[in-house]
């Protein structure tokens, strides 16, 4: 079986997980929830497979380009944690390993139910946004064994906050009793901005991207023509331009490095919701958006009820999100902060450079020394530290991926032409 | 009164720096201010951020403009180094001073104060755990004492009114982890603040087959006349090795005068000469990823190669604590190289030739002669077979080769440094395009950092300080045994300032391992 099968299947069982975990909050079945676990593990141990097996296929190509490298160094090159797809793959593993770990210490599987969409929403992202699944070679900036361990304790930090994520919320839902409370109006806003953004990713997939892979095609096509032709590939899509029979719009597309055509995520994200060309469209999509937000509002108080007739208590909850941050925090420090600028030292003289995902990792870790702090403040246990720490998976989400599509897509656009 | 008065001023200011409220809200403006610094572009052309701002607000060009202005006032643009940034960054670190020592003293006093044995009223207050076993104390006293040193306590021994108790404590120290971790953020702090004041960041675009004798950071813009200045004082640097001192005496100028139009033009002088002897990039096969990019270097000091070193990204070459990072490479513009050409004849050995635009070669032993008609850096072609230039860059280099024979012309085409297939020729010879020599430059970042040290110092520091304080914990601990008839009572009292449960794991396992030594049953 090759690793992308396994990976699918994995995916499967992570989200039927999750819907069992739902559903074992909602009835409070035990049976449902020892399905729940098992499913799960099934999900993992797939999921393990995979990750090995990709690995034994980064070693082919990496050991094919670079036949007189070492076993180990190519072992070590060859470490499935060399893009956006395979770190978040990484990132899931450890999710789930960290929440097996928990179920079983604290034998409680109501965070199961809170951890597994948090699986599910990135293995949706890695789908939703198109992200290149390929096996690259290593470009001469990533040819570092500071990668691995640097990457490798980076997700490990995350998972970690990740749980601490869940934690926090399932506290806030837990401890808060009126709409107009501020800690009750937090959560219900930010649980539904999730749920929107990815309702309109759904939406985008299915309007604008679908649709484009027909166009697609076509451009591979005016690819290969182009290899057969010329004997290379070109550099840029436009480059194709007189080789396209049909009227394609190239911006749309880029071209990896390595030769394969992807659409692009600017030319499809948001735009067939909050972007759209049209104006119905667009105010549509953002009335609806609130309205979504309004509804988790009006309605978090049955999550509450579903929670609250679990046997789980509020300080377990707040142990669990200081020990995970406990654990979190100085891997974040040493991995994430320490070793990136080991690394960035190393390979551009500069062991700081203000550039904005390192900032926004400095963001992060201030956000999370505030939490540690704030525990110290007099009048901050409880709900306002849990804040904290929601928000501060928020700034390692926005770290991960807002740092690549966002900041980069504003600058991108601001150097266009 | 008045004395009184201002003790009290200080007392205010001392716990203003002290208190913890100050550093979370500074956790808040560092990060909510680092927030605008990475969204604005840094020290980027106005008119890049102009149209971020008119993307993000959805606003016209006037009024953007006027709010770029605002932002540029304020620093934003260059936040990282503007005053109010680094201001914070200071009052981050008396924060930090000043709350460690206020606070270390009572740490300090936790930390040596020796434990003492709990009297029977703490012993009530306490966590703990009791069994009872058969026999009298003094019995029993040997086996409590292995399983505390099996717990690896250290123990003392107190005898008591009717019965004995057992104390003991470990990682005390471990209470300063904390500080060790705050420590550390100041000794970071410190080192960069080193390297801004002490060492140098600058760049070094080397050409093939170049010596350079000096670095460069140069900041704003240049006249002509300016320029042209620059120039000669580089030339005069070359000479001396980048030495000052010995330049201005050579050419008769004031070293002061020189040294101080260095600095205006941002000319580091690095003490000895680093020639490129060559530069490549290496491409994946097939692909146009590129694998490698290699500068060949040679350091020169006193007139003499002293290190031969070729560098790629992530292995730089260090001399006299000047390093040299490969970052970029480029075109020189206007050069003329040499294109390097292999040619190899059907049946003979391969010959390396140098030649120049327009040279005209024959292939060994035979008739045919080649002419080097054109050369584009980055070769393509168009629908109609047309062939273009789609880049600056050499990303496909290529020559345009014309073949005669007699004097009357056979066949002519290109061919191209990464496409093997194209060196072959119809009569079965081949022209490899082996290089275009000393037309690339090498684009070195240098630096010189004396601060770097420290600044890793304080990383080790920092890891070791957040191990202690999350991993370790100050564990104390009683044993009383209490003689209760033919009987002993043994209470077993512990505390923790860090993760108790762990610790009571150990002293369930210790009250099993009792229990199960003497045959005594729990009751
Ligand atoms: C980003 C910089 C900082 C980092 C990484 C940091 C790190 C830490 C850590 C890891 C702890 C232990 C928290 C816990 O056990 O939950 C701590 C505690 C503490 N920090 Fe910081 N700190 C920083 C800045 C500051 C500043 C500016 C102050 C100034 C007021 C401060 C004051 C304290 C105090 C008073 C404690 C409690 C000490 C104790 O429990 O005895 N920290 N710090």
């Amino acid at each position: 079986m090759n690793s992308s099968t396994l990976f699918g299947i994995s995916t499967m069982a992570y989200i039927l997980a999750m819907i069992i975990y739902i559903t074992y909050l909602a009835f409070k079945n035990s049976q449902v929830g020892i399905a729940a676990t098992i499913v799960t593990i099934a999900g993992f141990v797939s999921q393990t497979l995979a990750i090995v097996i990709r690995w034994t296929e980064s070693y082919a190509q990496w050991i094919m380009f670079n036949p007189e490298s070492s076993f180990i160094l190519s072992v070590l090159r060859s470490a499935p944690l060399r893009n956006l797809f395979e770190s978040l793959i990484f990132f899931i593993w450890c999710l789930i390993l960290g929440y097996l770990i928990i179920e079983f210490k604290y034998k409680n599987r109501s965070f199961g139910a809170f951890v597994t969409p948090i699986a599910g929403l990135a293995l949706a992202f890695i789908d939703l946004s198109g992200m290149s699944k390929e096996i690259e070679p290593l470009v001469p900036a990533l040819q570092s064994n500071w990668l691995l361990v640097h990457v490798m304790m980076s997700f490990i930090a995350y998972a970690t906050f990740a749980l601490s994520f869940s934690t926090g919320l399932m506290y806030l839902i837990l401890k808060t009793e009126k709409r107009g409370e501020s800690s009750y109006i937090f959560w219900t806003v930010t649980s539904g901005i999730f749920l929107a953004v990815l309702i309109m990713m759904g939406i985008d997939f299915v309007k604008v991207k679908i649709p484009m892979y027909s166009q697609k095609k076509v451009v591979e096509r005016a690819a290969k023509e182009y290899y057969v032709r010329y004997g290379k590939m070109p550099d840029h899509v436009i480059e194709l331009k007189n080789l396209l029979n049909e009227n394609v719009d190239l911006q749309n597309f880029d071209i990896t490095r390595s030769g394969k055509v992807d659409i692009s995520l600017k030319s499809y994200l948001f735009k067939a919701t909050l972007l759209s060309k049209s104006i119905a469209g667009s105010v549509l999509s953002w009335l609806a958006s609130l309205g979504l937000i309004f509804a988790v509002w009006r309605y978090g108080h049955v999550l509450k009820r579903m929670i609250g007739s679990l046997a789980i208590s509020s300080e377990m909850l707040d142990e669990i999100t200081y020990k995970s941050i406990a654990i979190g925090f100085p891997i974040f420090t040493l991995g994430g902060l320490i070793f990136g600028a080991i690394w960035a030292d190393q390979a551009w003289g500069v062991y700081w450079s203000w550039d904005p995902k390192e900032t926004w990792s400095l963001i992060t870790w201030f956000v999370y020394a505030f939490f540690l702090h704030s525990r110290l403040l007099r009048g901050w246990r409880g709900k306002k530290v849990a804040i904290v720490a929601v928000m501060g998976f928020i700034a390692v989400i926005f770290t991960y991926l807002g740092v690549n599509l966002l900041l980069s897509g504003l600058h991108a656009y601001g150097s266009l032409e | 009164m008045e004395e009184n008065k201002n003790k009290s001023l200080i007392d205010k200011v001392w716990n203003f720096f002290a208190s913890i409220t100050l550093a979370v809200v500074i956790f808040a403006l560092i990060g909510g201010t680092s927030i605008v610094g990475t969204i604005l572009e840094q020290n980027a052309e106005p008119e890049k951020n102009v149209k971020l701002l008119i993307k993000m607000f959805g606003i016209g060009h006037e009024t953007a403009h006027s709010l770029l202005g605002v932002l540029d006032k304020l620093g934003f643009t260059d936040m990282y180094h503007s005053w109010w940034f680094i201001a914070l960054l200071l009052l981050f670190a008396a924060n930090l001073i000043i709350c460690s020592l206020d606070r270390l003293p009572r740490i300090w006093k936790l930390v040596k104060e020796p434990i003492k044995p709990l009297t029977d009223e703490q012993f009530k207050n306490i966590g703990k755990k009791e069994l009872v076993l058969k026999g009298k104390p003094e019995k029993l006293k040997e086996a409590v004492g292995t399983a505390v040193k099996n717990a690896g306590f250290k123990f003392i021994e107190a005898r008591e009114a009717n019965g004995y108790q057992f104390y003991s404590e470990k990682g005390n120290y471990t209470r300063l982890g904390v500080y060790i971790t705050h420590l550390s953020i100041l000794l970071i702090l410190a080192g960069a603040i080193i390297g801004i004041t002490f060492g140098f960041k600058g760049f070094l675009n080397l050409p093939e087959g170049r010596t350079y004798s000096v670095a460069f950071a140069p900041s704003g813009f240049l006249s002509k006349e300016e320029e042209a200045e620059m120039e000669a004082i580089i030339e005069k640097l070359q000479t001396t090795e980048g030495n000052a001192q010995e330049a201005a005496r050579q050419f008769g100028v004031d070293e002061k005068a020189l040294k101080a139009k260095m600095k205006r033009y941002g000319i580091w002088p690095l003490g000895f000469s680093i020639r490129c002897d060559n530069f490549l990039v290496d491409f994946y096969k097939g692909s146009n990823m590129p694998k490698e990019y290699r500068s060949w270097l040679t350091v020169i000091q006193g007139g003499k190669e002293v290190v031969k070193k070729s560098i790629v990204v992530n292995d730089p070459l260090t001399y006299a604590g000047v390093t040299f990072y490969q970052s970029s490479f480029g075109m020189v513009p206007n050069a003329h190289g040499e294109f390097i050409m292999k040619i190899t004849p059907k049946s003979g050995a391969p010959e390396t030739r140098q030649m120049h635009r327009d040279d005209k070669f024959i292939i060994p032993g035979t008739d045919l002669q080649g002419t080097l008609k054109d050369f584009s850096p980055a070769l393509s072609f168009d629908a109609n077979n047309r062939p273009f230039t789609f880049a600056e860059q050499m990303n496909n280099p290529a020559v345009f080769l014309e073949f005669s024979e007699k004097g009357k012309t056979k066949y002519s085409g290109w061919i191209m440094k990464r496409y093997p297939q194209t060196w072959a020729l119809p009569d079965g010879h081949t022209v490899e395009f082996a290089d275009y020599w000393g037309v690339e430059y090498t684009g070195l970042q240098v630096r010189k950092d004396p601060g770097v040290w420290v600044v890793y110092l304080g990383c080790i520091v920092m890891a070791v300080g957040l191990y202690i304080t999350f991993f370790m914990s100050h564990k104390k601990i009683w044993v009383k045994l209490l003689e209760e008839k033919s009987n002993t009572r043994i209470i077993v009292a512990l505390t923790a300032n860090k993760n108790r449960p762990a610790l009571e794991t150990k002293a369930d396992k210790m009250i099993a391992l009792l229990s199960k030594s003497d045959g005594g049953g729990k009751q």
